[in-house]
């Protein structure tokens, strides 16, 4: 997908959990990203994140660190 | 083999059943108990006594006008009509006497003598019910000549004035005023059941007439939607079905569900030997009991319509013809693609989308295929596109997704808020339930950027319309908690008991603030302050509270926020588990629940149970023998995105056309044509087969066996009428698909499939065929605990153990207006059309629906040079399209809307690709729009058609 969509999508989420009390956004948000996000999807967030993860919400940034990486292989294009 | 027949007790009790203290009494020597209020013809029914009748019958009030069901009460001067009169303690009535008999005779040789008197005339034959009457009565002949009358054409040699010519207007039934006995069951069904009140009695005595509309209307110019109640209730043929008038009275009967929308009507299917010749409301039917739209009851033509494909199809390149091939040869070709893209690419790289319109088995079966062959768990469903964030929302707040309540539970509110969804339209029969309650004085709520009919139609006025700007819907929400709260109106005792104490606290100090009131949020939503304050007082205040709602809630960027909202504003008012109560998602298509709870979303196996759990990925590898990836899949947008990233690139689709309804068409079209597989398994060449490599057609839903289960989570038996024209059962189509992989089901029958279910599925553990043929439906949970399925949820606690407030703050969408789209487009349908159209376009339902058109209010229109009718050109930042306008104050100022009914229009060019951020479901009813007039189709609409055209070519059969 875009990175602008993927950012869109990444950034709607912590919207969210930005607004939950409970100071527990980031692992909230990482456990909604495992839950939902294909790994492919992961994995362009992880590929993004690790080029300087530009335009991303502070939460998406501090939830990566609570993401698992996902594993196995990546369909090739 | 099972036996189609299903028997059931149809005996019409002349007046409906009443609620009330034992009342005993004795009809004809036989005694019988009824509760207080019933009346003596229902009495006497029970007591096995049908007394003669014509005016009355029990879907409708007692009315007392034919005189036919006199009786004589001892004690009791007259001959009271037994119909309008109440049972009273000691009461003996004698329904034969001498002097009852001999009124009746004589009641019935004047309605006779009105009468044509040619057998061969009577078209309902051992239907009419005036014949049977005249049987029963022991009339013999009619003494009087034929003199002043209403049905011979001529008399005397001129023209006879009151006869009136036949209304063929609508092009599902005709209306004989000639065989008409005006005994009012036609009007009283139009306003008691339907309550569209668009028939009438026209004149007095013998000039009474019935009549649609006003002076010059006919049946179809009228407020009438063709419905049906009326040709239902009509004793005689002067009311009937053109198809029987065609082909005779039907002699054979099958119970079935209706396949339209999430309402899930019981039908009674009507045959003559395999040829079906009319659907008729099954009063036994839990979800519709007796009612009907124009939909289920007329639009079922389209299982013969010339265009369905019957034949698998193949090409190579989805720029070539069609090639008609056996269902071998195009199941190995599928199933080789299918291979080697898993080859090249890996098993990620295919997936499959099940059907809401499908089955239950059906559903299972496809999803099945992903997780058991595929190995994946890319599989989604068109719920992705419309109630996702249901199950999201309440999922978080309540513990599951389920809808709280059953339908009949309408008519115990004292209080309804609709929001977002448009009932008439799109939910018709739970509609007319509705009104009926607010007939009774319920008071209604709408939250709708749109005037929606039940804003205001005949005998109903919403307390209160808040016409919010679309896109606002948490504000709003949020902004009825805030007065319920502020002004000390929420139900404190229900939430220490059932809630979370402390988060409701939190929740309480968070809509508290001032930045949530009505006055701080009218100029953001456009709902003035105090109509929004009186409205959370009506509400809190009124007694039962229900929420029904719809699309207009669910997609948007905000969606799943606006359904905890929603289940915030139940619990705070103590508005969920018992009747008259509860949240009430209001599903699009017949099955979107079923296919929900068969596990078609990617992230969840059957029953809504997380793939990340071993314990639930246990018991279906136990069983499949597969190792189930604990990964969450794609859906149906990742899909696509996926696809135009090259990884995924094989796709089968049962029963959706996600070309048209699907968001963002371009987008879809670039995913669909970058993929080296698509199987679409479909009644026609629906827009997403331009795309497709492998045509499968199907098997419509009276064509097999199965279940669909409704939006009151209520699962219904599908009977098959007649077999599948197809060949095969949808079921069977994917059975066929998987074995082609290797696979070997064996499955016989549908009920084994739900057998597999009910034995991997906590919540469907009770669930059989058997289990539903004995009770008609049952509504899930239906387990050990709840043996006959579970009506109202949440009765003694929360599915999740406490209810949980959350949070709801409003986030503006990033879909903007500005200079360039000034304007909101919202979207919608209409009675008469179906979702994508793909089965009530193949029907006449399109005499009320030929296209989509775009409602403007006044001043837009004014202001742009838009006068009524004129072509427009609706552009937004994704694409434009051109239609027709409709100048309407319906909607607001700077607001639009259409239908997305017609692939020719094809308003999702225009839509955008933003959507809810919880679940991706798509933000159909936000976009930024311009307006303006046009001379001709845009250039997108004329390159598809001629892409459509060339897609859909069908190379002749070699000699």
């Amino acid at each position: 997908m875009s990175p602008d969509k993927m950012i869109h999508m990444a950034n709607q989420i912590a919207a969210f959990f930005n607004t939950q009390p409970g100071g527990d956004g980031a692992e909230k948000v990482a456990a909604h990203l495992s839950d939902f996000w294909e790994e492919r999807m992961r994995r362009q967030l992880f590929a993004h994140v690790d080029a300087g993860g530009d335009r991303l919400d502070p939460l998406v940034l501090a939830a990566v660190a609570h993401l698992r990486q996902p594993a196995g292989q990546t369909p090739d294009a | 083999m099972k036996d189609f027949i299903i028997p059931w007790d149809d005996t019409d009790f002349g007046t409906p059943a009443k609620s009330g203290a034992p009342v005993s009494l004795i009809v004809d020597g036989i005694e019988v108990t009824v509760p207080e209020g019933t009346s003596v013809m229902h009495a006497a029914a029970e007591a096995g006594i049908q007394v003669p009748k014509l005016c009355a019958t029990d879907s409708l009030e007692a009315f007392g006008s034919c005189r036919l069901c006199v009786v004589e009460v001892e004690g009791r001067r007259g001959t009271p009509a037994s119909c309008t009169m109440p049972v009273a303690e000691g009461m003996v009535v004698h329904t034969q006497s001498e002097r009852v008999r001999r009124i009746r005779k004589g009641v019935m040789e004047l309605y006779l003598s009105d009468h044509p008197s040619d057998p061969a005339s009577c078209i309902a034959g051992r239907d009419c019910e005036l014949h049977d009457m005249a049987a029963v009565v022991g009339l013999r002949e009619v003494r009087y000549g034929p003199g002043d009358n209403h049905f011979q054409p001529e008399r005397d040699g001129r023209d006879n004035p009151r006869h009136l010519p036949r209304d063929e207007s609508n092009p599902y039934f005709t209306f004989d005023p000639a065989k008409c006995i005006v005994c009012s069951r036609c009007v009283r069904a139009c306003d008691d059941i339907q309550g569209t009140y668009a028939l009438t009695i026209e004149g007095r005595g013998f000039d009474s007439v019935v009549s649609a509309g006003a002076a010059g209307d006919d049946f179809l110019t009228s407020d009438c939607v063709s419905c049906g109640a009326c040709v239902q209730a009509c004793p005689t043929d002067a009311l009937i079905e053109n198809r029987v008038i065609e082909l005779g009275v039907p002699v054979r009967e099958v119970i079935t569900t209706c396949a339209y929308c999430g309402v899930g009507c019981s039908f009674k299917a009507e045959l003559n030997g395999d040829q079906l010749v009319r659907m008729v409301p099954h009063k036994g039917g839990k979800a519709n009991r007796g009612h009907s739209c124009v939909k289920g009851r007329f639009a079922w033509g389209y299982a013969n319509h010339r265009e369905r494909i019957l034949n698998p199809m193949i090409r190579d390149r989805v720029d070539e013809p069609w090639r008609e091939v056996s269902w071998d040869e195009a199941l190995g070709f599928a199933a080789d693609r299918l291979e080697r893209i898993r080859k090249e690419h890996g098993n990620k790289a295919l997936g499959v989308i099940t059907s809401s319109r499908c089955t239950n088995e059906e559903t299972y079966l496809v999803q099945k295929l992903a997780r058991a062959v595929f190995e994946n768990n890319n599989t989604d469903t068109c719920a992705r596109v419309c109630h996702s964030p249901t199950g999201y929302g309440l999922g978080q707040t309540f513990g599951t997704s389920a809808g709280t309540q059953d339908f009949d539970s309408v008519e115990h509110s004292d209080v309804i808020i609709v929001m977002g969804a448009n009932p008439t339209d799109a939910h018709p029969v739970f509609a007319s339930r509705m009104k009926k309650r607010l007939r009774e004085g319920a008071k209604l709520i709408v939250i709708d950027p749109r005037r929606i009919d039940l804003v205001k139609s005949p005998n109903v006025r919403a307390e209160h319309h808040l016409a919010l700007r679309p896109g606002t819907n948490v504000a709003v929400v949020t902004a009825l908690a805030h007065v319920i709260v502020t002004e000390g109106l929420a139900d404190e005792d229900f939430i220490r008991e059932r809630c979370d104490w402390d988060e409701y606290l939190a929740y309480a100090e968070f809509v508290r603030d001032p930045r949530h009131s009505p006055e701080a949020i009218e100029d953001l939503t456009g709902v003035p302050a105090a109509e929004l304050r009186a409205a959370a007082r009506t509400f809190a205040k009124g007694g039962n509270g229900a929420i029904y709602y719809g699309l207009g809630v669910t997609e948007h960027s905000q969606g799943s926020t606006t359904v905890m909202g929603i289940a915030n504003l139940a619990m705070l008012t103590g508005n969920i588990g018992r009747e008259g109560v509860g949240v009430n998602p209001l599903r699009g298509q017949n099955n979107v629940q079923g296919s929900c709870d068969m596990g078609s979303f990617p992230h969840e196996l059957p029953g809504y149970r997380h793939v990340k759990n071993p314990e639930v990925r246990g018991i279906f590898e136990r069983l499949w023998g597969v190792e189930i990836d604990p990964e969450p899949g794609l859906r149906i947008n990742n899909m696509l995105d996926a696809a135009v990233d090259g990884t995924f690139r094989g796709l089968y689709v049962q029963g959706e056309d996600i070309l048209q309804s699907d968001p963002d068409t371009q987008h879809v079209a670039a995913g669909l044509a970058a993929m080296d597989c698509v199987i679409v398994h479909d009644l026609f060449l629906n827009e997403t087969a331009n795309y497709a490599h492998v045509f499968l057609p199907g098997s419509t839903f009276l064509e097999k066996d199965g279940t669909f289960t409704n939006a009151e989570r209520r699962i219904n038996m599908v009977r098959k009428v007649m077999a599948p024209r197809n060949g095969y059962a949808d079921w069977e189509v994917t059975q066929l698909l998987a074995n082609a992989l290797g696979a070997n089901w064996t499955y016989t029958h549908p009920s084994e499939i739900m057998d597999e279910v009910a034995a991997t599925t906590p919540s469907f553990a009770g669930v059989s065929f058997d289990l539903i043929d004995r009770l008609g439906s049952v509504q899930w949970p239906c387990n050990e605990e709840h043996p006959e399925g579970t009506p109202t949820m949440h009765v003694d606690g929360f599915m999740r153990g406490k209810g949980r407030f959350m949070i709801t703050e409003y986030l503006a969408t990033d879909e903007k207006t500005g200079p360039r789209f000034p304007l909101l487009l919202t979207t919608g349908r209409i009675l008469s059309q179906y979702n994508v159209g793909a089965q009530t376009r193949r029907t006449d339902n399109m005499v009320w629906h030929d296209q989509d058109v775009l409602e403007i209010h006044p001043h837009d229109a004014e202001n742009r040079g838009i006068r009524q009718g004129d072509l427009v050109r609706l552009a937004s930042r994704s694409g434009e399209t051109t239609l027709r306008a409709e100048i309407t104050d319906r909607v607001s100022p700077g607001v639009v809307y259409t239908t997305f009914h017609h692939p020719d229009t094809q308003a999702n060019v225009v839509t955008t690709d933003f959507s809810d951020w919880a679940t991706n479901c798509p933000e159909y009813k936000v976009t930024a729009v311009q307006v303006a007039p046009t001379n001709g189709p845009s250039e997108w609409q004329e390159d598809y058609s001629a892409h459509a055209a060339r897609s859909r070519r069908i190379a002749p059969a070699a000699e």
